[in-house]
């Protein structure tokens, strides 16, 4: 059972849609917090309530608006989205968007002052500019992907609705341990947790040491 | 850096030993003995029951009656037919209501559970897209009519969560002799009134237990109802090895006597024109 063809199909499917939903919210999130956390502008203090509220976001809301957003009988019903891995990618998505944000801002913040005196008194342009703070912030942004990823991975609520737990289509690793459990098949259910864990431990780790890496290498 | 690397290991080495722990514990409740007994403030019990007698409301319509005459408070726990009797092997449980006579009599004839009835039953629906694309209103037999989905690669949604309706789906299959695959049969392992609106968004067909299918709003059409092999039995079980037999008996008396078979059969009138369930109590 640990690693049987359809468990390993569920632990890919897990990581595709996570790992796209992370990537597409790390291009679209850096920027954005990078901004929030660089510039003052009116109602800046209103955005940044509503970027902490929404990294606090409960998944299984994601997953009832995009339900009925992608509905047969909702706005976008004619994409017909719903109950496909496009459709829990755009769940995942807009759940670590927020969180991806929220931490570049808070990274960014922390490096700003300094860093930005040093880069325009060296005449950095305003993009060399913002492009040398994020990468001097990467540590703290690293860290909201890695709690991105671990958040949208774990997450249930969401995928379920709007995936639909279809086998051999739409099934991961969260959903599968509910389906599991709820036949009765606890071991099972456990070794599918287990997996999730070592799974999450292996990929964590890589990423980690291969920052770890970069942060030495730079020092030198 | 080395020393925040070390400790994230860690943190993550005793998640995993947590799990693993929990692995065990998980194993020995499951084959030993049933779990002790609560310091009694008694007057509760729990019922294990199938999503579709609580997504359908018969519960909630007939649990407060219960629970104002007796006393008794009744702690529901929706699941699949195949969790809720393993809740009853693993004395997670104080009885039983499902719908799958076979596991059903395995139970009991295990002596895991005692004082057997049957208690009401309702229908299977084949339920399906209007257009009907592989024609199944015209079939004769259920058997038949999954011959002609197959045939025609019709999509179908199937529950496959090994739950009551998900077995009955299975065995209609079996006696059509067919094994569903392909990119035309869909497993949502998910509960009737998910797997409906799966079927309902994706215009597939599915069979769905009648309360379920007639308390949603669905775009789907029933195409057949009423063959031998759609019928859908429901039996009350107590677990043997519960601690609260007085009150599982209360229980059981009330589910199968005059009144708790009136409510059953009424359930539903006002609000769909006809019963949901059909009640039949009967010593097994």
């Amino acid at each position: 059972m640990l690693l049987s063809p359809n468990v390993v199909e569920i632990i890919l499917l897990s990581l595709k849609v996570t790992t796209t939903a992370v990537l597409a919210g790390a291009l679209a999130g850096i920027p954005l917090g990078a901004l929030l956390g660089l510039y003052s502008f009116p109602g800046k203090r209103l955005i940044v309530a509503l970027v902490f509220t929404c990294m606090g976001l409960p998944p299984v809301l994601i997953g009832v608006v995009i339900y009925l957003m992608l509905s047969r009988s909702g706005p976008l019903g004619s994409m017909e989205l719903l109950f496909t891995p496009q459709a829990m990618i755009l769940a995942q998505f807009l759940l670590v968007t927020p969180i991806i944000i929220g931490l570049t801002m808070t990274a960014v913040q922390a490096k700003d002052r300094s860093y930005r005196e040093t880069a325009k008194s060296l005449g950095a342009s305003r993009p060399q500019m913002i492009w040398t703070i994020i990468k001097e912030a990467r540590r703290g942004i690293w860290s909201g992907i890695a709690a991105a990823y671990g958040r949208a991975i774990a997450e249930v609520g969401a995928v379920m609705l709007v995936g639909g737990n279809i086998e051999h289509h739409t099934r991961v690793m969260t959903t599968a341990i509910i389906l599991e459990t709820r036949m009765g098949h606890f071991t099972e259910g456990l070794q599918l947790g287990l997996v999730l864990l070592l799974v999450s431990f292996a990929f964590n780790s890589v990423l980690m040491l291969g920052m770890m890496e970069q942060l030495r290498a730079y020092r030198r | 850096m080395k020393v925040c690397q070390l400790r994230h290991f860690y943190l993550l080495l005793t998640l995993l030993c947590l799990l693993v722990a929990a692995c065990g514990t998980a194993t020995t409740a499951s084959t030993g003995s049933p779990p002790p007994p609560a310091d009694a403030p008694a007057r509760e019990i729990l019922l294990a029951t199938t999503t579709s007698t609580q997504d359908s409301g018969l519960l909630d319509a007939i649990l407060p009656v219960f629970e104002k005459e007796s006393g008794i408070k009744v702690k529901v726990v929706a699941v699949g037919t195949g969790q809720a009797i393993k809740m009853g092997e693993d004395g997670d449980a104080d009885v039983l209501l499902v719908h799958s006579r076979k596991d059903e009599d395995a139970f009991v004839a295990k002596g895991l559970g005692v004082n057997a009835y049957d208690v009401m039953y309702n229908q299977f629906y084949l339920v399906g897209p209007a257009a009907d694309p592989a024609g199944v209103k015209t079939a004769k037999t259920a058997a038949e009519a999954f011959e002609r989905i197959a045939k025609a690669k019709a999509l179908f949604i199937s529950r496959g969560d090994d739950s009551g309706t998900d077995k009955k789906e299975k065995s209609i299959w079996k006696e059509a002799q067919i094994t569903p695959s392909g990119d035309w049969y869909l497993s949502s392992g998910q509960g009737m009134g998910a797997t409906l609106q799966i079927a309902d968004e994706k215009q597939a067909y599915t069979l769905t237990d009648e309360a379920t299918f007639l308390s949603r709003k669905l775009g789907l059409v029933v195409l057949m109802q009423g063959e031998k092999s759609l019928l859908n039995p429901y039996g009350v079980i107590q677990v043997a090895s519960t601690k609260k037999q007085e009150e599982v008996g209360q229980f059981i008396a009330f589910l199968t006597g005059p009144e708790g078979q009136r409510l059953i059969g009424e359930y539903g009138k006002d609000k769909y024109g006809k019963g949901l369930f059909v009640p039949n109590a009967k010593k097994r």
